[in-house]
Order: C-alpha cells, then structure tokens, then sequence
C-alpha cells in the first residue's frame, strides 16, 4: 500500500481567517501531508492549532465568508484525481457522505434531537445510494449491527437522547461508513466518551479501517489515542506541522522539544509518587508569527538566536533509523547532536523555506 | 471437558456462566430501559407542566372557556337577541335588573340576557383568536421560515434573500400591532373576518422574526453541520433537521398570541371594527356597547372585560408555563 500513490496529497495547505477591523489570522500555515488506503494518520496537538480547521477545509465546510483556503488536496476519486479545495461546492454534496466522511467531537449534539436514528442513517442511504423504504431500514439495521449496537431494528425508531453516549457514538460511525467513504476524518471521535466506551470506539475505527481499507484522519489531542491507532503521526502548532513520523520512531525518539513536552505532560501510572506532572510552560496565545521564527520559541526551554532568523525549515531528523519518514521543523531538536543545525543549508530545505 | 451443561456449577466454564449472567443483565435492564420508549422532548415538558401549579391553573381556564365556546347553544338560556319585554326591562326607572334567578348576570339595556350573551360572546372571541393566530402563525412561519432556510443554507445569494424579506418583516414590525390592524380593518370594512385578518396580519411580524431566529440559531448547531458534513441536501436539512427543532418557541408564541389576539380583536371590537351583528355578540363589542351605562350600570362592563381578562390570563399562564417546560436550561 505505501508503495502506491497515496490517496489523498494534501500541500501546503493554509487558511486565513479574515475579520473586519482585525488582522488575518493564519489558522493553518502550509500543513502538508498524505493519507494512504488501510491507513490511520494523527494530526496531534492542543486547542487552537488548526487541526480541526484543517478537516473542515478538506471537507469543504468553513464558511464561505472571510476565509481563504489555499494549497492543494489532491484525492484519488474512482473517476480520476481531484482537487478537494478546487471542486463546485454542488460536488462537493455529493463527495460528501459517499466518498469522504466526517465524525464529530460530541455525539450527543452530532446527531438531531427531534429525529429518531433510522431516520437520520437512512436519509444519508437514500441520498447517496437511493435506497428507499424498508430496503433503506434494513441495510441502516445492517449498518448498526455492524458498528455493534445490539437490537438494531428497534434502535431504528429510537432518539439520540434514549442511546448512551457509546452508541450515539457508533450511530455516528454507521452514518459515517454507510457509503463506503474512501477517506474518514474523525474529529476528536472519543473526547466526550469514558474511557471504556473510548478503547471499544477506537477498536471498532480500527476494524473498519483495516476491514474497508478506508483512510482514516484521526484528529486528536490525545496521545494515548495517537499511540494505540495511528499509523503516521503530524504534530501540529500555531498552524504548522513541527514534527511528522511514524508512530514508533516519534513515541521512541521525538526531535521536537513541542513533542517531547507533549509526551512528558501525559500523566503516567509509574510515575513516582508525588512527582509533579511536567506541563508545556504557557499557553498557545504565547508564540511568535512564523515569520519571525520558531512560533514555539516562547515556550521551549532550549531556544537559542537561531530559533528567532525566520521560519525554521523541515528537515530530516538525524540520528534516526528509519530517518526518511520522520521529519521536524526545529534547529535544535531534543537528543540530536549539539545545538549546530543538522543539515542546515541542504537544498531541499532552502526551497521549502521559499514556500513557507 | 464436559460440554454439556452440568447441574454444578463449577464444572461450567467461566466464560459460560458470565455470558448466563450478562444475558440476565441485560434481560432486566431491558426490561426497565423500555419504560422511556419513545419519550420525546414535549412529552418531557408535558411531565414537567403537570407538575406546575401556574400550568394547571392556565390549562383549566383555558379548558373551560373552550368547552363553554364550543357548547355555547346548549348553556345559554337564551338567545343572543331575545329580549325581555317592556317595564320588566326597567322595573324601577333608571335601574337595570341586575342578578337573579331567571337572568344569573342581569338584562343589558335592551333587556337581553348578560350571561347568555357572554357564552355566546365566547365562542366569537375563541374563532377570532384561533383564526388570528393561525393566520398569524401560518404566514409568519411560511416567510420566517424560508428567510431562516435562505439565511443559514442559502450562501451569499440566500444571504440576500433572507435580508430582503427580513427588511419587509421589520417594516411591518415598525407599526403598532393595533394600528395595523386598525388600518386593515379600516381598508376592508368592519366585519368578524376583518377583525380576524387584522390581528392575525399584526403577529406575522413576530412569528417570521421568532422563526427565522430559531432556525438561525439552529443552523449554527453541529448536528447541521454534521449532517453537511454527510452530504444531505440542502432543503432536507432545513426541513427534517432544522426546522422540527426550531418549532418550540413559536409553539409556545402562539399560546402567547392567543391571549394577545383575543385583546387587541376586543380592542378593535370596541373601537367599533368588529362584527355589527348583535346576533353574534363580541366580548370587546359588549364592552363599546356597555360604555354609555358605565355610570348606571357599571357590572354591564365589568363582565365582559372580566371574560377577557380571565381568557387572556389563561392563555398566558399556559404559555408561559409551556416556555418554561421547554426550557433546556431548565432541564434535566
């Protein structure tokens, strides 16, 4: 599967927020990254780092006034590649649902008080496949079995406020899977879930990715979630991916000191006692314009004057085994030699500077 | 191993015994899970208004006022227009008959039956009302709804729609509900209809505002975005998922407008707008009618406005309860 185009190529995507009488802000600052068949890819990081903007730019759902979108996200649709930012918004409806999919942070309020469940599976049946009737209840009763909501026929005629938040959840996914989409973006799928119903959720995500060979976005700020699915991981900040490896290689041997903060401020079991968890200093309203340098610099406990002489550049992390898939954007990464620039004035790095 | 079930216990295997145990589990909670079957958000609020003494009240008066509108020619003694004869009108000069055993509310000035004119009185008032309502509601929902559908579904190009018909709305909003329906009944002529279109006109303006408010603040909610995010057309968002969830304020306006109709029908009755024919006497009509005896017989006025105040109490104390039923900060 690696081996193959990828399904989805998303460029240097950026989208701008302008407001009257304000600035623009630049809530996503040329991410790039590519999703694959069978596959789960993270975008990891806290509140405010233009990851969730990042899905409804791919989905097509940011409001039309006052934000501009640019870079490219190209997919590989059964008629031909397309641009997702590019498409007629009429194309769009019809992508949406059939080919891509979107789950949403909180299922209590995803899903429509006032409209029992079979209805809401069904009318996204009838739209996309043009199924009606009791051939639509019967493949939404199918749908439902097979996220695992048990009795599925009379969960058909039941409201959302009658389902636990668990099911509501795996209603969720059934709207979400009901037409085969080729690519999922799950946006927070288990922050409003207890854990429990969080591991059956992320078990289940799991199963139809690998069953469906489905690509899955997961957004997430959670690195628990990140290490028990994702297969690539893009850690996102103030708008910009810091850091991207493979799972292992980036829980093993993170470069980014943003990473490294992440993963210490998990609280551990085997924590000594008494041990005070080691948060990321400040908030993410304490960082500096790309621009400038390093957004990340106000609140990294190794910055030095590099950090501040313009955007740092993508490069490859050093000293790392599986080096070509594991990429950061720091001069002085954690555990890499020194605090001289590995590979600083490689070619490649110049010209993605140029394009920052 | 034994594979069939044994009589002791521990020769089952665990995993066994716990599937025996989880299945009865989920038997009895089955069981108790089915008693909230099927409870929507209004029967919610129907429990709750049960339970409130400002409901119950509102509901009884109203109850009543609709029973005795609809049976009116069976509990009125008398007809609207019958009239008792000559001295017995005035038995003693100057004085109207007041309350007694045969007239339970006294004769009126033309020596007909007060409570017979008031049952009959309250059916008219409950037709204008529920028609003004209706008339209100059905136009105001048609045009706030459809701004609502533009405004939040509708793009740039239903942005524009929706100001346009907004504009108008504010326009009509901008006049006093009685001088509106002063000027209508003015324009066709007084009759019952025209009271009945003039007030029902004056509430479009709320009712399309109320709408097209709760629309738009629905169409922000994420289950509307999630169901773009799946794909489902426009006009069927706006229609199964924004609209049955935008329908609660106005329901509970309605109510509200009721108890506002049947004042500003009155109103116009007594300004002398509403229906001329004594056949069918009108709360606010008796009341114009009763103004010329206010020094001599002042229960003449009393009565009728009584009727209004009452009706209109009712209305209100069911809305209001009925809004904070349905209020989901009240809730749970």
């Amino acid at each position: 599967m690696t081996t193959s185009t990828p399904l989805l190529a998303v460029d240097e995507l950026s989208v701008v927020f302008h407001r009257k009488g304000q600035g623009e802000t630049r809530a996503v600052d040329g991410v790039s990254f590519t999703l694959e068949e069978g596959r789960v890819t993270g975008l990891v990081g806290e509140s405010g780092c233009g990851k969730s903007v990042t899905s409804l730019a791919l989905m097509g759902l940011l409001p039309d006034r006052g934000v501009k979108v640019g870079g490219s996200a190209l997919i590989r649709l059964p008629d031909g590649e397309q641009d997702l930012l590019k498409v007629s918004q009429r194309r769009m409806r019809d992508l949406r649902g059939s080919q891509l999919a979107m789950i949403f942070q909180d299922p209590l309020s995803s899903l429509n008080p006032v409209v029992p469940i079979g209805v809401q599976v069904t009318e996204i049946l009838s739209r996309h496949r043009g199924m009606r009737g009791a051939a639509a209840r019967r493949e939404a009763a199918d749908l439902l079995q097979r996220v695992g909501i048990p009795d599925p026929t009379r969960r058909l005629g039941e409201y959302p406020h009658q389902l636990s938040g668990g099911m509501r959840q795996r209603a969720l996914i059934a709207m979400a899977v009901a037409c085969r989409p080729k690519l999922m973006i799950a946006d927070e799928p288990t922050t409003a879930l207890d854990v429990t119903i969080q591991a059956q959720i992320l078990e289940l995500l799991r199963d139809l990715v690998t069953e469906e060979g489905t690509a899955l976005l997961m957004i997430t700020h959670d690195l628990g979630v990140v290490a028990g699915l994702c297969d690539e991981i893009n850690v996102l900040y103030a708008g910009k991916a810091v850091e991207t490896a493979p799972r292992g290689p980036l829980f093993a041997d993170p470069a980014h000191p943003y990473t490294v903060g992440l993963l210490g401020s998990i609280p551990r079991l085997d924590a000594p006692r008494g041990e005070p968890l080691t948060p990321v200093r400040g908030s993410v309203n304490d960082n500096i314009a790309w621009a400038d340098g390093c957004a990340f610099a106000p609140r990294c406990d190794h910055y030095t004057m590099e950090c501040l002489q313009g955007p740092p550049p993508l490069v490859g992390a050093s000293g790392d085994e599986e080096g070509p898939g594991h990429i950061h954007r720091c001069v002085n990464p954690v555990g890499r030699a020194g605090p001289d620039r590995p590979e600083p004035e490689t070619p490649a790095a110049a010209s993605e500077e140029e394009r920052g | 191993m034994p594979t069939t079930p044994s009589t002791n216990p521990s020769q089952v295997p665990l995993h066994q015994r716990r599937a025996a145990k989880v299945d009865r589990l989920a038997e009895l909670m089955g069981e108790r899970g089915d008693e909230g079957h099927g409870a929507g958000v209004w029967r919610e609020a129907l429990q709750r208004m049960r339970r409130s003494p400002m409901a119950i009240t509102g509901a009884a008066i109203v109850a009543l006022f609709v029973v005795v509108a609809l049976l009116s020619e069976f509990i009125a003694p008398y007809g609207a227009t019958s009239q008792t004869w000559g001295g017995e009108v005035f038995p003693n000069r100057n004085e109207f008959v007041g309350p007694r055993a045969e007239n339970w509310l006294g004769l009126d000035h033309l020596g007909r039956d007060m409570f017979s004119r008031m049952v009959i009185g309250a059916r008219q008032t409950l037709l204008v009302g529920v028609v003004a309502t209706l008339v209100g509601f059905l136009f105001g929902a048609l045009l706030g709804g459809a701004a609502g559908a533009c405004s939040v579904l509708g793009g740039r190009w239903g942005r524009q729609v929706d100001n346009v018909v907004m504009r108008v709305i504010d326009m009509m909003l901008a006049m006093p509900t009685l001088l509106l329906a002063v000027t209508v009944a003015a324009l066709v002529g007084p009759s019952l209809t025209t009271v009945m279109v003039a007030v029902g006109v004056a509430q479009i303006p709320i009712f399309a505002r109320l709408l097209r408010g709760a629309m738009i603040s629905q169409g922000s909610r994420e289950y509307v975005l999630a169901a773009e995010a799946l794909g489902v057309r426009r006009h069927r968002i706006a229609l199964t998922h924004i609209l049955p969830n935008s329908m609660g304020p106005v329901i509970v306006q309605s109510t509200l407008t009721l108890a506002t109709a049947i004042i500003d029908a009155a109103a116009l009755s007594y300004l002398g707008l509403g229906n001329p024919d004594a056949s069918s006497p009108e709360w606010g009509t008796m009341l114009s009618e009763a103004q010329r005896f206010l020094s001599s017989a002042p229960s003449l006025a009393v009565y009728p406005a009584l009727g209004i105040i009452i009706t209109a109490l009712g209305f209100t104390l069911l809305g209001e309860a009925l809004r904070e039923a349905l209020d989901p900060k009240l809730r749970k």
